[in-house]
């Protein structure tokens, strides 16, 4: 009995520990690494998500990209682009830690926007959240410059198949 | 001639979809606006009859490329009224989405910053629609040419928003340098980086 007790702890700890696996930390990157996603020839849907802590809207719909990673039927690679300050590397790490999040998150040191927003997408106003999705394989993309609701992401990738 | 109606309907169509997203653009006519004040006065772009132009900003209390560019906002008018090109910030944010943004937190905000400059609400949002502004801060330059008010410059305000000494390129500065002097605008089109005007929900 005591044997099946401790077996049953230990499974109760294994399974905790896979769920809430270590959060990530936020990379802190130049555009160059931004660059890499964008032209990337691998053969995963992109979708490539700017955000910040800051922002409310970008906060709400960070659950819909999450369940998007953790779907394993979409063969999609998420990357969350985080426009917070760089000095302020700590306040973003604390959120991702908070809100456990799984999906890799890249915070771009890149203060002049004017020099890169174009190359992202042109239509991009500059305001957030925004969300990339491309399919390196066809060359077709979709840019969304407002929150996404529920499903909507589902049927943009599936649009770019 | 069912065809022909169908085009004319789809061009009606078209007109009315475009029609709905017209902003300013480099060159056209700004029309007369009338907002109320942070002293509750009301404040007209026709009300300056004198002045070389106007460096229209739309800006909010609460997003924080706004708190981040206050000081560098409240240091344009200074340098800029006396030369014929003050400031005037609007906020065009729906005070039910961001409470930050009533009128009452405006008053608040600009007499605790002393502001110098009028900062209008714009409540029905019309005047932020008209010009087609995005974000906060979005700034339009305006040149007075006789009676009319002509966009000379719409974007941002300078490419570091995190730290103002590290700015190599004051966009704004530079547009209304070259307009005080004669010259043509060298960047007349920045995007404006920042926050989303919170719009009302209709």
């Amino acid at each position: 009995m005591g044997k099946h007790h401790s077996f049953f702890m230990v499974l109760l700890m294994v399974i905790f520990c896979v769920s809430t696996t270590i959060a990530q930390q936020a990379t802190v990157v130049k555009f160059d690494a931004l660059a890499k996603i964008l032209n990337t020839n691998s053969s995963q849907i992109q979708v490539v998500n700017f955000w910040a802590t800051w922002c409310a809207p970008c906060v709400k719909e960070i659950p819909l990209l999450e369940k998007l990673n953790a779907n394993k039927d979409f063969n999609v690679k998420i990357t969350l682009v985080c426009l917070d300050y760089a000095d302020k590397v700590d306040k973003v790490d604390a959120f991702i830690h908070r809100k456990n999040i799984q999906s890799q998150v890249l915070l771009l040191d890149e203060i002049d926007y004017n020099s890169w927003i174009d190359k992202v997408d042109k239509t991009w106003s500059g305001a957030i959240p925004a969300t990339l999705i491309l399919n390196p394989k066809t060359g077709k993309r979709m840019f969304v410059e407002k929150e996404l609701k529920e499903g909507e992401l589902e049927n943009l990738i599936a649009s770019l198949q | 001639m069912e065809k022909i109606k169908l085009l004319g309907l789809v061009g009606l169509i078209l007109l009315l979809v475009s029609s709905k997203s017209m902003k300013y653009e480099i060159g056209d006519a700004v029309g007369d606006f009338k907002l109320k004040n942070v002293d509750g006065k009301m404040v007209a772009l026709s009300d300056y009859k004198s002045e070389k132009g106007v460096i229209v900003i739309f800006d909010c209390n609460t997003c924080p490329y706004s708190k981040a560019y206050n000081d560098r906002i409240i240091a344009l008018d200074k340098k800029y009224s006396e030369q014929g090109f003050p400031v005037i910030a609007i906020n065009a944010n729906d005070a039910q989405i961001s409470p930050g943004d009533s009128y009452d937190e405006m008053v608040s905000r600009a007499k605790k910053k002393n502001y110098t400059f009028p900062y209008l609400i714009d409540e029905s949002q019309t005047v932020a629609r008209a010009f087609g502004a995005s974000n906060t801060p979005h700034v339009f330059v305006l040149q007075r040419i006789e009676n009319t008010f002509k966009v000379a410059y719409i974007g941002t305000i300078d490419d570091n928003s995190r730290d103002a000494s590290a700015a190599k390129k004051k966009y704004v500065e530079d547009a209304v340098e070259a307009l005080l002097n004669g010259k043509p605008v060298s960047t007349p089109n920045t995007k404006a980086i920042g926050c989303t005007i919170k719009w009302k929900n209709t």
